[in-house]
Order: C-alpha cells, then structure tokens, then sequence
C-alpha cells in the first residue's frame, strides 16, 4: 500500500518536472524553430511548431544582407579581450594572495567595494571620461572598462591563498624570478578555477549590450546584442527574421553549457552572476 | 627609477592593471557622477566644458518632482513586490522537486530549467517580444485554444510591468534553484532520520525541518533578485521602450534615456548618483543582516 503511494507521488513528480522543463526551454525552441520559418509563416494562424520546409534564407539574410558578420567579428574580439581580463584578474588575485605590502587589506577592500557599483550608475559618468579620453566610438573603449572585476580577483585570491608558500619559496631559491614563478608554478595549479572563469567571461562577453551600445556610435563597433536590438527596431513585423537573430545569440552558449554544465552552474553559483 | 619602484614592490607588477581599471572605471566614476550632477551639463558642456554651469543641488530637486523619474521608481517597487516572491516561490518549488531523487532523468531536468540562465537579456527580450506580441503570439493562440479573450501582454499598463515580471522570473529561475539545491544538499540526513522516528509524516519534513533551513539561501535569493530589479534595463528597453507611457519604466532606462537620447547629462547623472545610493544602502542592509543571521546559526 504504501509501496504503492509512493510510486503515485514520484510518478507526480516526474510528470510535474517533465511539463516544467518542456515549458521552460519552449520559448528558446520556439526560436529556433521560427528561424526556420519564412515571414508569412512565422504569422500565420494556427501557428506550426515545426517549419514547413526548413529554410536558411534568414541566416543568409543576417550576413548578406545585414552586417551580422561585422557584429560576430567585434563580439569574437571582444570575448579575446575578456580573457586577457581574466589574466589581469589573476595576476591582482595573485598579488593579494602572496604578497605582504603596507595597506594591503585597505586596498583589498576597496577592490571588493567596486562590487557594490553597479554599471547602470557608472554608465554617465564612464561615458564622459571615455568621451574626455577620445575613446568614444573607439573598439578601446568598449574593451577597456570590462577588463577588471572585483569578483574574479577575489575568487583568484581565495584560491591561491591555498597554494602553499613553500613551493614559491623553493623556485625562488632556485632562482625564478616573480613572473616566471607566476606563469610556471601558479598559473599551471589555478587550471580548474581559470577553465570555469574563462567560460563566464565568454558568455559575459558574448552577451554584453550596454556598454556596446552607449560606446559604439558606428555600425562597425555594433555586437551582437547591439545589432539584434536594431535589427528588432528595424524589422518590426518580421519575427522570422528577429528570431533568427536572436537564435543566433542563443544556440553558441546553449552549446556552450551543455558541454560545460557542471563548469557552468558551479561558477554562476559561487560568483553570484546572473 | 622606474625600475627600482617595482623591485622594491614586486607585487605592484601584479595588482597595478586591475587596480587601475576599477580605479578609473569603478571608483572614480562615482566621485565624477557626483560633480556632474551639480551641474547643468548637456551636449553643448560636453564638446565645451567651459559651457558648464554650477546648479548646485537642483537636479535632485527637479528628480524628486519629476512624475516620470516617480514612475518609473514605483515601477521598480511593484517589480519587487510581486517578482520577489515570485522567484522565490518558483525556484524553491524546482530546487524541492528536483531534491526528490538523484538519476539522470533528474540530471536531465535540472538542465532543462537551468538553460534560460545562461542565455542573453536582449535575445530572450525580443524571442518574448514575438511570445506575448497580441496577434501573432504563441500565448494568445494557446489562450484561444480554450477560448479565453486575448491578453494586452505588453499593451496594458499593468499587464505589461506583469509581463516583464514573468519573463524575468522565467529568466531567473535556473540560477536560483541550484542556491536552493544546494542548501536542500546541505541538510544532514539524520534531520530527517530523526524526524522519522518520531512519526513524522512528508509535509511536516518540509514544513519544519526543510524551510526553516533554508532560511539563508531564501534571503540570498530574495536580496540578489531586490537589487536585481533595481538594474532592470535591457527587458524593457527593447521589448516596451518603458511604455505604455511610461507604465514599464526602470530607473536605469530613464537614466538611460536623459543621458543618451536627451543628452541631459547633468540631470542623468543626479539619477545615476541617486541609484547608485539605492544600490549601496541595499547592499549594505544585507550585509548587516546576512552577519546576523549567520551569527544565530
């Protein structure tokens, strides 16, 4: 009897989590499926799940005819810069981790502190020193201000804290300078944290719109996000078109994740991005 | 002498970028919004900063009488009134569902719900934009199916901020579950060995062992969501551009929009400063609690 209930209630769950996760990941589906899709199709009612006949002409469309090839071009330069930000990242995570200087704890609380300012305060006033530096408009700017993170830095900290001092001593005894003991001994432990961070900070990057699109006054800085955004403004009956565009920002980092779920969930979670 | 600095501080070789950057982009920027809201800066100061004149504190003044900069912070109130709760309830509703057994099917599922996290705001904005679109939408024709009316998704005033709530909650719900999931884990099993041995039945397992421990996850999630809402952008910007007039409003759009497309800088920056506050104090309200509550356990 019991035996029996229990099964009732598991099979409930099962069903319940079944539905919610069909209902959660519809709406990506339904994007995918509707890139497919001519215009007309993608209106008509009743409306197809699937594509009458499976069309790339919209693909076509955001290369040939708009400048989508020009907007993966800055946001594929972009997620390069984001990992030579993770490497300044380390380098400061590793300054604060085996160094002793004066003040050092000051220093590292205001490092956390820029945790608390977020970019829609700072976006005026960035503007206007970007703007005072020439940088406006410039691939520069767009670059420059995403290449630190407080939360980074302290995650590197954290983690080579544990490297024990006795390894840096003994290649410093062996007559390794500072970098070369950061490249060869340091960096070489920090793999696992810096596979994770490297995947945050590529999906940080492909998915960056606000600074693109308060920097970049030209098409050719637009990213991604920018030109989806104008291709919506731009297109606005076409939803074939506008779901094309955003599959195409959608299915990299879908891939993405379910190769690298498990790296995925545990950086999000420890870093509390969202 | 340049290289004698860094001999003798060979750790500023390593902290000197990043420290430059957050200095730059991070800190200095606030002290900057600051001196620019006290004037009355806009296109013509910022090509000639000779332009620029002092108004001392009338920005604020002119913030706190302006209906739109009004709206668009009760706005963000209402976000956090129902959108809080809201993906509290949903993510710790999926974090105890997915707690109930360990297979792949559940493997499977945590996936499922988890993928709207890592997806882009801008993207997922206008895939919903078709979504909730009143003619050609999937939700209206799935209402029509049990022949409801149509819903106003982002035409009605109060619909529209309801619209965004849902879409965001639905954004959200995967990262947030697995803080759930986590401290669900983090239960000792004999709580529950216990409890079974004085007879207790499954609802009063949840009841009083599971959500009373939980209690710092929840306030994590609601606190990350509060300060969430109060840097909504992108959701609104694309999918309602704020309206129906102004009903859909953020305050870092209305900044946005005096900033960029009014070229208001002086007054945008008053808004940017005054956010920036409402961040901080948040913030530091969860610290202050989030030390209590650790001091309990």
């Amino acid at each position: 009897m019991n035996q029996q209930k229990l099964s009732a209630e598991r099979l409930l769950v099962y069903i319940v989590l079944l539905a919610g996760g069909i209902l959660m990941t519809l709406p990506l589906f339904w994007a995918i499926f509707t890139s497919f899709k001519t215009a007309a199709e993608a209106m008509q009612t009743p409306p197809s799940l699937f594509p009458n006949e499976w069309l790339i002409d919209n693909y076509k469309k955001l290369f040939v005819e708009l400048n989508f090839g020009t907007y993966l071009r800055n946001t594929l330069v972009l997620v390069a810069f984001s990992f030579l930000g993770l490497f300044i990242n380390m380098m400061a995570g590793y300054g604060f981790a085996k160094f002793k200087f004066k003040n050092k704890e000051k220093i590292f609380y205001l490092v956390l502190a820029t945790m608390m300012i977020p970019g829609q305060a700072t976006m005026i006033p960035n503007y206007l020193i970007l703007n005072k530096m020439g940088l406006t408009n410039t691939m520069a700017g767009i670059i420059l201000p995403g290449l630190a993170g407080a939360f980074t830095i302290f995650l590197f900290r954290q983690f080579m804290e544990t490297i024990p001092d006795d390894l840096i001593e003994a290649s410093r005894i062996d007559g390794a300078g500072n970098i070369r003991i950061f490249m060869q001994i340091v960096a070489p432990i920090c793999k696992p944290i810096i596979a994770v961070q490297a995947i945050l900070g590529f999906i940080h990057a492909w998915n960056s719109f606000l600074w693109p699109l308060i920097v970049a006054n030209s098409e050719d800085l637009y990213t991604l996000g920018v030109g989806l955004s104008l291709l919506k403004g731009q297109n606005v009956s076409d939803f074939a078109l506008q779901m094309t565009g955003s599959s195409l920002m959608i299915v990299p980092v879908i891939i993405l994740f379910l190769f690298c779920q498990k790296y995925i969930v545990e950086g999000f979670t420890t870093s509390g991005l969202k | 002498m340049k290289f004698r600095f860094f001999s003798n501080r060979p750790y500023m070789i390593f902290i000197l970028p990043a420290l430059i950057i957050l200095s730059v982009f991070s800190i200095f920027p606030i002290f900057v919004a600051l001196g620019v809201s006290l004037t009355d800066m806009n296109l013509i100061g910022l090509l000639n900063w000779n332009q620029v004149q002092f108004v001392g504190f009338e920005n604020y003044m002119d913030l706190l009488a302006d209906k739109e900069f009004r709206q668009a912070f009760f706005n963000t109130i209402f976000y956090v009134v129902f959108g809080v709760p809201l993906v509290v309830v949903a993510s710790l509703g999926v974090a105890l569902l997915l707690d109930y057994g360990k297979n792949k099917f559940f493997t499977a599922a945590r996936a499922l719900f988890y993928m709207p996290s890592v997806t882009t705001s801008v993207a997922i904005a206008v895939v919903f934009g078709y979504l909730y679109n009143n003619h050609y939408g999937l939700f209206n024709y799935v209402l029509s199916l049990f022949d409801l009316p149509k819903v106003p998704w982002l035409t009605h005033p109060i619909i529209a901020k309801i619209s965004l709530i849902l879409m965001a909650a639905w954004k959200s719900i995967g990262f947030n579950m697995i803080i759930f999931l986590a401290a669900l884990q983090g239960i000792p099993k004999d709580y529950y060995e216990a409890a079974e041995i004085d007879g207790a039945k499954k609802w009063q397992k949840l009841l009083y062992i599971k959500v009373p421990l939980l209690g710092f996850a929840t306030f994590f999630v609601a606190s990350t969501t509060l300060i969430g809402w109060f840097q909504f952008f992108e959701e609104p910007m694309i999918m309602t551009k704020g309206g129906p007039v102004g009903s859909t409003n953020s305050i870092a759009l209305f900044i946005y929009d005096k900033g960029f497309k009014l070229s208001e800088f002086g007054y945008a920056a008053a808004g940017s400063f005054v956010l920036f506050l409402i961040i901080l104090a948040l913030t530091l309200i969860q610290f202050k609690l989030r030390k209590k509550d650790n001091g309990y356990n």
